[in-house]
């Protein structure tokens, strides 16, 4: 790194501009709409389809300079580091969800129950509330519902997750051996599999919301249940739109052996979306 | 800035006047009337002695250093810059020093949480903006808010002097009442937002939660008057919300519990009255208005104004000049997540009727209809 | 500002006033984007003391004199935000932006292009938030720590504060990811860790909290948005959830985030001290496992806020002890700066001024803070203005004076122009009087029962209350001078050596003052 090209500075950036305005006007927009405000929606549209052009001029640049051989080694190891850190804190924001779980579960609904120092709770504010999981509350928030279980539809997703974790490892072995046919199979069938995924979860959750009347508004148990697979479908989706761009990038006869971070981060992306539904699949559905 | 220039002004003049006028200002921690209160001050002047001792020795260090140390007197830099011993000797040190301040930390904290073998048990809610008393097992329950003249003081541009006004702020209009050397109970909790209910002659403040109890207690050793402020922000009024405790010997405060028993029997029998023969649309509204000031002008406002994008305006509002159901399920029920609470546990029948009439035929409003206490007491 | 600043740094003549606009909407290049950082901070740090002002100015007398009582609590809450998000945040990344390359011999920051991105955001954040002041209800009201249920009272405002902060987390870790890959993958051969400047350490470690903590307040602001719209009950003991629960998550957040805000004011003294003490930094790799233990502890004190909520007693006896431990490390860090002027050979410039009372009036605040950290000492002093007093010795005399004596350090490096000298040392002195009378008193307010988040008080705080208007006036005052010395300095001034301080070390006082607009195109030696 000892000369001006060792390291690549871009010159300008537009794109951070366009993407601050696009990000600004989508959440604006949303804000607008939680609180009623006329024509908010359509301020939300725009700027989430500023949000989409600000993508995919980004990453098209970078995907070019990529491609033209701007990035060497030392450029390759920032981007590395960059998205395991990212990863990272997204890993947190998860653990938000979880602990609030966690707490909701050991502390909070037993208090209300009367147990430890709680007695006087159940005493006078919730008599005869009992701590049992699922919970809807002391005060039957949302009405009568029935838990998801854990071994149908949620089972499946876990198969095809794991599948899905499967597939794409083959394909970056794929890549690295040169297999262009092998990445491009296994990425297919990995990005198949996400949307499937995806598909299943929309499926369970309108037998939720229409069958066993699970809402958000279902207490605590719906509030976590929907929060934590709906941020975890979320990350689901983002994923695997990654994978598809990975693959259309492939076909295109994009990525060397050597050279191949954007499918590595991907990659990792997925993996963790993986490990965070086991965590689900654990905390949330089964126990 | 003209007006900054008199701010100044009368500042430095209002500074020498007020250190004449109250001259028992406080400096320190309240030693307080109970024995957790004594041991609450006792800690706090150990750790504040602890930290000043250090801070002199630190600060004395350094003091010295930058005397004696300076180039304009001809220092010059040694280049030591490590040493072992030095290290483990400051790391070392203040871990003993805090483990002393430690071990009486924790004896009290343990004392504090033993609120086991009471002698009575008071429930206290917080309201937004108010505290309520219930007497566990004497059907004793009253509201407790600020008095009437520092409310009147306290609105902005009231241009009466705060000091003319007895104990501002610091006053209410039913103060809370207890037996003086009895370990009093409370079991704290709120009904809209988190509050805090705090004395600090009694040595502690603790919060009230809505939807949980938590629980604290006093056993006062000096009859007197004692004044504290809810110590958790809890909207608009939170610097309007002051708690007064009155310590009772045992027999005066029986017989403030026996007449206190006697008012709400007497309430009681006239609400059951009112409930029976009902009352003209005129009486509920008189009466409307004085339940409307005592409980929904702090936010709906004195004309019924509201306060815009908060409190909606009672005067001219759809939902009060439309059907009454409506309106009496409003007043009733409350509406979940808003701070318009359910006023049936607050107010009875009678004071229901009122003041939803009151609204309809007042503010502004004038829909002409009245409700009878014995059409809600139907609906509860 | 685009206009005030571009004299300064760019050296190519021939643009026009578009181009120079854009130039700092589109720049990559780590210097710009700090300065972009670091007006951007010092005109948040005038948004919120200017909320400060309107407080102190109600504060003045007992009685309710000029704003509704709902408006105080708006500037109560916003003010906070403003400093702590808008002010000191912004000014450390800024800082950083501008040293983190130079100080480990780099060309850029490892991401330059999000880089931009990082800052760029912020006004558009801090946009979003103070527009909440135009809307129906007003902006927030329930204090900084939005605690649920009041917070959801809120009006139309609510929605855009808590995408606002959405916004500035976004910001913080794209940031703290940027200053990670930097220090781990742009240091020139030889640099190794333990040879870093106490700044980068002190970043880096403050770039692991960033990333750790940012995330779960946008969890915990997030569930705030879903209990308002979309019915969850994770804050309503109705539905099964606890207000306590926020108070937990936030706190998780909010603890780190306090030694977010003074762990880069520890690298900022421990770059100075030792420069006019002419002396190197006394025991460098304590302060650096100090500054590792601190960070480490941060995650297991944030209990100490919530002391009087009804925690098992178990709960506050852990917080306690692991609350009362930070004293240790941080002692430590008081104790190595001290001997560091010891035997030195000591000029008192205003870098060293501020520095100098900047570990004399932290350790102040530091000694409140270990008294609060006393559980049930702090039934009392809990939420009174014991605690404001606490947290505005360690933000203010803390991180603040860090930022004042960093700028004056590196002032005459970033524009070439040395600032007056005279005018800095009447600027600490006139902060240092006013910031003790405005928030010593608080103190004893605090003790004597006058709670914090109150718009109006009883009689008997009433002369206390005004001398800590007074010193707030007054301090606010001299913060106007400073804008002013810095710019008079921007615009001129006697021209800065590449030393500028006699007793200074490290990679930047080896290039030009200004430096040039790629830092190190070749790699430094490292002795
Ligand atoms: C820069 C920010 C900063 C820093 C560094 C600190 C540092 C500390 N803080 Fe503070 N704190 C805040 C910002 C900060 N705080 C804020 C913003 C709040 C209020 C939030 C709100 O409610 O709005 C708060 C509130 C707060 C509380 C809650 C009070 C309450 O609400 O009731 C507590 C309680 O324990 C606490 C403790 C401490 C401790 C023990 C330290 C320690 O780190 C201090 C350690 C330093 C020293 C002790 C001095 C130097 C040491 C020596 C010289 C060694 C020898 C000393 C001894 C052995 C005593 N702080
Ligand atoms: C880094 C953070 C930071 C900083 C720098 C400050 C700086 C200041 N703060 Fe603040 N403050 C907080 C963080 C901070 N504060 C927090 C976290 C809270 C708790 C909020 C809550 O309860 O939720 C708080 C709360 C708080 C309160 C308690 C409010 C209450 O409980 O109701 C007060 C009251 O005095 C106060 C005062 C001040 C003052 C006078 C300054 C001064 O230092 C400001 C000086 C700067 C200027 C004044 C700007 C420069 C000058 C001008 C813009 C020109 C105009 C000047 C004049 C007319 C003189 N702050
Ligand atoms: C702590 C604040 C508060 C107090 C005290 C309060 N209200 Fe309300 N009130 C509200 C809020 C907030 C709403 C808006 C609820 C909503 O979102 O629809 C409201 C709505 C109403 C409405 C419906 C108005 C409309 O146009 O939708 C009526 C009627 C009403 N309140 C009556 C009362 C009465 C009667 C009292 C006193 C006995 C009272 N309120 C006390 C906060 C309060
Ligand atoms: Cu009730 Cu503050
Ligand atoms: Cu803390």
């Amino acid at each position: 790194m000892s000369s001006e090209n060792a390291y690549y500075v871009p010159h300008d950036a537009k794109w951070p501009i366009v993407g601050s305005i696009g990000l600004t006007l989508f959440l604006g927009g949303f804000a607008g709409q939680l609180n009623g405000t006329s024509m908010a929606a359509n301020v939300m549209i725009i700027g989430f389809l500023v949000l989409v052009y600000m993508m995919f001029g980004w990453f098209g640049d970078v995907i070019n300079e990529s491609e033209s051989g701007t990035y060497k080694k030392l450029e390759d190891v920032s981007f590395r580091m960059g998205m395991i850190w990212f990863i990272f804190s997204e890993v947190m924001f998860f653990a938000a969800f979880f602990g609030a779980l966690y707490y909701i579960r050991v502390f909070s609904v037993p208090w209300l129950a009367g147990e430890g120092s709680g007695a006087t709770t159940n005493e006078f504010i919730w008599s005869g509330f009992e701590a049992v999981w699922p919970t809807n509350g002391p005060a039957a928030v949302g009405g009568e519902y029935e838990k998801m279980g854990a071994w149908g539809l949620p089972a499946i997703n876990t198969f095809i997750l794991l599948t899905s974790g499967a597939t794409v490892t083959w394909a970056h072995w794929g890549l690295v051996a040169n297999k262009r046919k092998q990445l491009i199979m296994g990425l297919a069938a990995t990005v198949l599999l996400g949307f499937i995924f995806v598909g299943l979860q929309a499926l369970e959750y309108s037998h939720g919301y229409n069958e066993l009347n699970l809402t958000m508004g279902s207490g605590i148990y719906g509030s976590t249940f929907y929060m934590l697979t709906g941020f975890h479908g979320f990350h689901v989706t983002v994923g695997a739109i990654m994978l598809l761009v990975m693959l259309v990038r492939s076909i295109k006869g994009h990525f060397t052996p050597e050279n191949h971070f954007a499918f590595e981060a991907a990659a990792w992306y997925w993996h963790f979306v993986d490990v965070v539904w086991l965590g689900l699949f654990i905390f949330v559905y089964w126990l | 800035m003209n007006k900054l220039k008199q701010l100044f002004a009368g500042g430095a003049l209002l500074t020498f006047m007020s250190s004449v006028a109250h001259a028992e200002y406080g400096l320190n921690m309240p030693v307080g009337v109970t024995e957790t209160s004594r041991q609450v001050y006792d800690l706090h002047m150990l750790i504040l002695w602890v930290c000043v001792a250090i801070g002199v020795v630190v600060f004395g260090a350094m003091i010295w250093s930058m005397i004696f140390h300076r180039k304009s007197k001809g220092a010059v830099a040694s280049q030591f810059h490590e040493s072992m011993t030095a290290e483990v000797v400051w790391t070392v040190v203040p871990f003993i020093i805090l483990i002393v301040m430690a071990i009486p930390a924790t004896k009290v904290l343990i004392d504090m949480h033993d609120a086991s073998e009471a002698d009575m048990s008071i429930k206290v809610t917080g309201y937004q903006w108010k505290w309520r008393y219930e007497y566990i097992g004497e059907d004793v329950d009253f509201f407790s808010s600020l008095d009437a003249a520092s409310n009147e003081a306290r609105q902005v541009g009231s241009k009466i002097d705060p000091s003319t006004v007895d104990n501002y702020l610091l006053n209410v209009d039913r103060p809370l009442v207890i037996p003086v050397g009895k370990k009093v109970r409370f079991l704290l909790t709120a009904s809209d937002v988190i509050h805090a209910w705090w004395v600090p002659d009694f040595g502690w403040k603790k919060d009230a939660i809505p939807g949980f109890i938590n629980e604290a207690w006093v056993k006062v050793d000096e009859p007197g008057v004692y004044r504290g402020q809810c110590a958790e922000l809890c909207g608009r009024d939170h610097g309007f919300m002051p708690i007064v405790v009155e310590v009772k010997s045992e027999a005066d405060y029986a017989i403030w519990l026996a007449a206190q028993k006697g008012e709400e029997v007497v309430a009681k029998m006239e609400a059951e009255v009112a409930l029976v023969e009902g009352l003209t649309a005129d009486d509920l509204i008189q009466k409307g208005e004085e339940v409307y000031r005592a409980n929904c002008v702090a936010c709906h406002q004195m004309k019924g104004e509201g306060i815009a994008g908060v409190f909606p305006a009672i005067s001219g509002s759809a939902l009060v000049n439309g059907p009454m159901d409506a309106q009496i399920d409003m007043v009733m029920n409350g509406k979940v997540g808003t701070a318009m609470v359910a006023f049936k546990n607050q107010l009875n029948d009678v004071e229901l009727a009122a003041v939803i009439t009151y609204q309809r035929n007042s503010l502004g409003n004038s829909v002409g209809d009245s409700v009878q206490p014995s059409a809600i007491a139907a609906l509860r | 500002m685009t206009t005030v600043t571009a004299d300064t740094h760019d050296d190519h003549h021939d643009h026009g006033p578009a181009k120079g606009f854009m130039r700092w909407v589109t720049t990559t290049n780590h210097k710009d984007i700090g300065t972009l950082y670091l007006i951007f901070s010092l005109v948040m740090f005038m948004v919120g003391g200017a909320m400060a002002m309107v407080i102190r100015l109600e504060l003045f007398q007992p009685g309710l004199q000029f704003v509704d009582p709902g408006f105080f609590n708006q500037m109560t809450t916003v003010h906070a935000l403003v400093m702590i998000f808008g002010a000191v945040m912004p000014a450390f990344v800024g800082l950083a932006n501008w040293m983190l390359p130079i100080m480990v011999g780099g060309p850029d920051m490892a991401l330059p292009r999000m880089n931009n991105w990082s800052f760029w955001i912020l006004p558009f954040a801090f946009a979003m938030l103070l527009s909440t002041f135009f809307m129906d209800g007003g902006a927030a009201a329930g204090g900084w720590t939005l605690y649920p249920p009041l917070v959801l009272q809120g009006g139309n405002g609510f929605p855009y504060m808590i995408f606002a902060i959405h916004m500035m987390g976004i910001s913080s870790v794209m940031g703290a990811i940027n200053v990670i890959v930097t220090i781990l993958n742009m240091r020139a051969p030889g640099m190794t860790l333990m040879k870093m400047p106490l700044f980068v350490w002190t970043w880096f470690i403050t770039a692991y909290l960033l990333i750790a903590v940012m995330p779960v307040l946008a969890g915990a602001v997030t569930m705030l948005l879903t209990d308002r719209f979309y019915d969850t009950s994770f804050f309503s003991a109705a539905g099964g959830g606890d207000p306590v629960l926020f108070q937990h998550i936030f706190w998780f957040f909010g603890h780190p985030e306090v030694y977010i805000l003074i762990l880069p004011a520890f690298g900022v003294v421990s770059s100075i001290i030792p420069t006019f003490a002419r002396k190197p930094l006394f025991g460098y790799s304590s302060m650096v496992y100090a500054t590792a233990s601190i960070a480490f502890l941060s995650f297991i004190v944030w209990a100490h806020h919530m002391f009087t909520v009804g925690m098992p007693i178990e709960g506050e006896l852990f917080f306690m002890y692991a609350t009362m431990l930070i004293a240790v490390p941080t002692g430590v860090k008081v104790f190595n700066w001290i001997s560091t002027m010891w035997k030195g050979s000591m000029t008192f410039e205003t870098p060293m001024l501020f520095s100098i009372g900047f570990v004399i009036m932290f350790t102040i605040g530091g000694f409140s803070g270990l008294m609060l950290a006393i559980a049930p000492a702090d039934f009392q002093y809990h939420d009174t203005y014991f605690v404001v007093a606490h947290f505005h010795y360690v933000l203010v005399t803390g991180a603040i004076y860090s930022i004042m004596a960093a700028a004056y350090y590196w002032l005459p490096k970033w524009t070439g122009n040395m600032y007056n000298e005279k005018m800095g040392q009447w600027h600490f002195w006139l902060s240092t009087v006013s910031v003790n009378v405005l928030f010593f008193p608080q103190h004893f307010l605090g003790l004597a029962g006058m709670p914090r988040r109150i718009p109006d008080y009883s009689v008997q705080f009433a002369e206390f209350n005004m001398w800590s208007s007074i010193g707030g006036f007054a301090f606010g005052l001299s913060q106007v001078f400073f804008c002013y010395i810095v710019y008079k300095t921007i615009k001129g001034g006697e021209k800065a050596t590449d030393q500028v301080w006699e007793g200074a070390e490290g990679l930047e006082w080896t290039l030009s003052s200004p430096p040039p607009y790629h830092s190190f195109t070749t790699a430094p030696e490292i002795k």
